[in-house]
């Protein structure tokens, strides 16, 4: 039961800034995810909520009240690494009931609530295995085990299933949401996995280069990126342009913006899903591209687009009533609803 | 799958080569120590006596004393030179810093130079702050010798550790010393032994730099068992020689059955 502050904080390693002002508020009982490519800060977030790494300023308060001077083993917050560091001279069992030990509670208490936190990750009667008998499925369940059974205020979960495979690390996700709603964990997931935040998170951060670049439900960073990069980061396609009154003019054609606004450089992102190719007008295109590759399945197009700015779209589209016989290498015409277009203002021009 | 009779054969004889090349001299030694007037051309002894022995063993030998020494340079040789490579080690395999290779070289030196080189110039400066002939001064030429086997032992021990299994305990709840006790002793044991029992054995076999810095003062094993062989009593002589094997052979046997064990 922790609602958790990380307040303006700054970290450096040696000359290089990891995080600057990184602040976010994390609700009690929700899990958020973590979001940003690799060396972005995202590990360093972690390390400073579990109390392993000092930052150079800022606080961060559990229930309203800092933690900082409070030593890593009595924070209560719990982190599970990447890599499962099971403790290879100890049974799965001893393993679980590592932190109970540390905690110096009685022989019995410890084994009744390893056998309840294994009950938790279906691992019952793995007690007297030793960790190189365990596949890495079972590895990560025992490290999940052995963060759960210590009752955490805070669960920091660092992108603990990225070395599984894909059916495993959905079936591992779909366990760390069930446990952590039913136990009410205030919880911290980093992930660099798009599509593994979308599916785990009460709400999402974006981190790029150390700072937030965006904070929300998952359906708002899909469909409303707040900045380019965050657009970027989540699959959108940018074309740089010129605005002038309600148009914005870029390299692939000229696009209809819903209100007026001041002229100026400025960029438009939209989702190459909602592109649609069109070699006949119809639709009212409005932009131009060459098609690099065309597979028709009957029922769907797959299709890759180099713009003349040299981006590349690649969408798959139900077919429709377009007639015409498309070739790769053909200059064609493409529609991109108004609606589908997001604009990002001069001054949020970073890159 | 089976293997062909012929390697089976240099399998063995291999095997057998190996304890023959061991055990030869321990047999020769154990028989010389108890033989009475053993000259050649005979092929075994004439005779039996347990003279050498219980001359080993008497005062005024003064065999025991020396054993005694030797015992306590080593075992506390021992013990500093792993209370400081511990955590030398630890930094060497964990942190980064500048001039990290040159601190490497620098711990390697004392085992590229010649011990007589190296031994000479410690004796100057010992003499100068009252170290030569005394106890603490062959402890502490000892050292140079041992501290930097040992750091690169446990450097090696340390590197094969996961410096993150220490931030896991500490996030379940474990105090420095018990991050020690049951998270880094465990995994760095192995070489903790392997690196604490040469440096026994290197104190334990070392003679220039305990005849130079210790004078003629402190007397250990091989100093005295060097003596002896001079002194041309080749019984007595044999018998030492099994006096001073016997720490060397119980630890390098228990040491294997850890090794063993711990596996």
């Amino acid at each position: 039961m922790t609602a958790l502050l990380l307040d303006r904080l700054t970290v450096n390693y040696g000359a290089t800034r990891a995080l600057g002002g990184f602040t976010l508020a994390i609700n009690d009982a929700e899990l958020v995810a973590l979001l940003g490519p690799s060396g972005c800060g995202k590990t360093t977030v972690l390390k400073v909520v579990a109390g392993l790494l000092p930052p150079a300023s800022g606080d961060v308060r559990f229930d309203g009240i800092s933690v900082l001077p409070i030593p890593a083993e009595r924070r209560g917050a719990t982190m599970v690494f990447q890599k499962p560091l099971l403790f290879p001279h100890l049974t799965v069992a001893e393993n679980v009931g590592f932190g109970l030990k540390m905690r110096r509670l009685k022989k019995g208490e410890i084994a009744a609530r390893v056998a309840q936190a294994l009950q938790l990750v279906r691992l019952e009667g793995y007690e007297r295995r030793k960790p190189h008998e365990l596949s890495g499925g079972q590895e990560q369940r025992v490290t999940l085990a052995r963060a759960l059974v210590t009752e955490p205020r805070v669960l920091l979960l660092d992108e603990p299933f990225s070395a599984l495979d894909e059916n495993l690390r959905g079936e591992m996700r779909l366990l760390v949401r069930e446990l952590q709603q039913r136990l009410l964990i205030t919880t911290i997931f980093v992930t660099h996995d798009q599509r593994e935040a979308l599916a785990i998170a009460d709400r999402i951060a974006l981190l790029l280069d150390g700072r937030i670049e965006q904070v929300g439900e998952p359906r708002d960073l899909l469909l409303d990126p707040s900045s380019p990069r965050a657009a970027r980061f989540f699959g959108w396609t940018l074309l740089a342009g010129e605005r002038i009154g309600q148009t914005v003019s870029t390299a692939a054609g000229d696009l209809k913006l819903p209100h007026a606004g001041e002229t100026g450089s400025c960029y438009v992102a939209f989702r190459p899903e909602n592109v649609r190719l069109c070699a006949c007008e119809e639709l009212g295109a409005n932009l131009t591209g060459r098609l690099e590759s065309l597979i028709d399945f009957g029922a769907r197009w797959q299709w890759r687009v180099r713009l003349p700015g040299g981006e590349i779209l690649a969408a798959e589209q139900t077919n429709m009533l377009c007639q015409c016989r498309l070739r790769a290498g053909d200059e064609i015409k493409l529609f991109l609803p108004e609606k589908a277009v997001k604009y990002f203002a001069p001054q949020d021009k970073t890159k | 799958m089976k293997k062909p009779t012929l390697i089976k054969v240099a399998e063995a004889l291999a095997v057998i080569a190996a304890i023959g090349l061991a055990a030869t001299p321990l047999a020769l030694l154990t028989v010389r120590s108890l033989a009475q007037s053993w000259y050649w051309p005979r092929l075994a002894p004439p005779a039996w006596s347990l003279r050498a022995w219980r001359y080993v063993f008497s005062p005024t030998a003064e065999v025991l004393p020396s054993l005694a020494t030797s015992l306590s340079v080593a075992l506390v040789v021992t013990l500093l030179a792993v209370i400081v490579a511990l955590p030398a080690s630890r930094v060497l395999a964990w942190e980064e810093f500048r001039g990290k290779r040159a601190v490497l070289f620098a711990l390697l030196l004392p085992v590229l130079t010649p011990p007589l080189a190296a031994t000479m110039g410690v004796h100057s400066l010992f003499l100068r702050y009252g170290l030569s002939d005394t106890w603490v001064g062959v402890a502490l030429s000892h050292l140079i010798a041992t501290v930097p086997y040992a750091t690169l032992m446990l450097t090696g021990s340390f590197s094969r550790l996961d410096p993150d299994y220490e931030a896991q305990a500490r996030t379940l709840g474990a105090k420095t010393i018990d991050v020690w006790r049951s998270v880094t002793f465990p995994a760095i044991a192995p070489g903790l032994a392997v690196a604490a029992s040469f440096a026994f054995l290197i104190s334990w076999s070392q003679y220039l730099t305990t005849l130079l810095i210790g004078g003629a003062r402190i007397v250990t094993l091989p100093l005295t068992l060097v003596a002896f062989q001079r002194g041309g009593d080749e019984a007595i002589a044999a018998a030492l020689s099994l006096v001073f094997l016997a720490p060397t052979a119980a630890v390098a046997f228990s040491v294997a059955r850890f090794l063993k064990e711990s596996r």
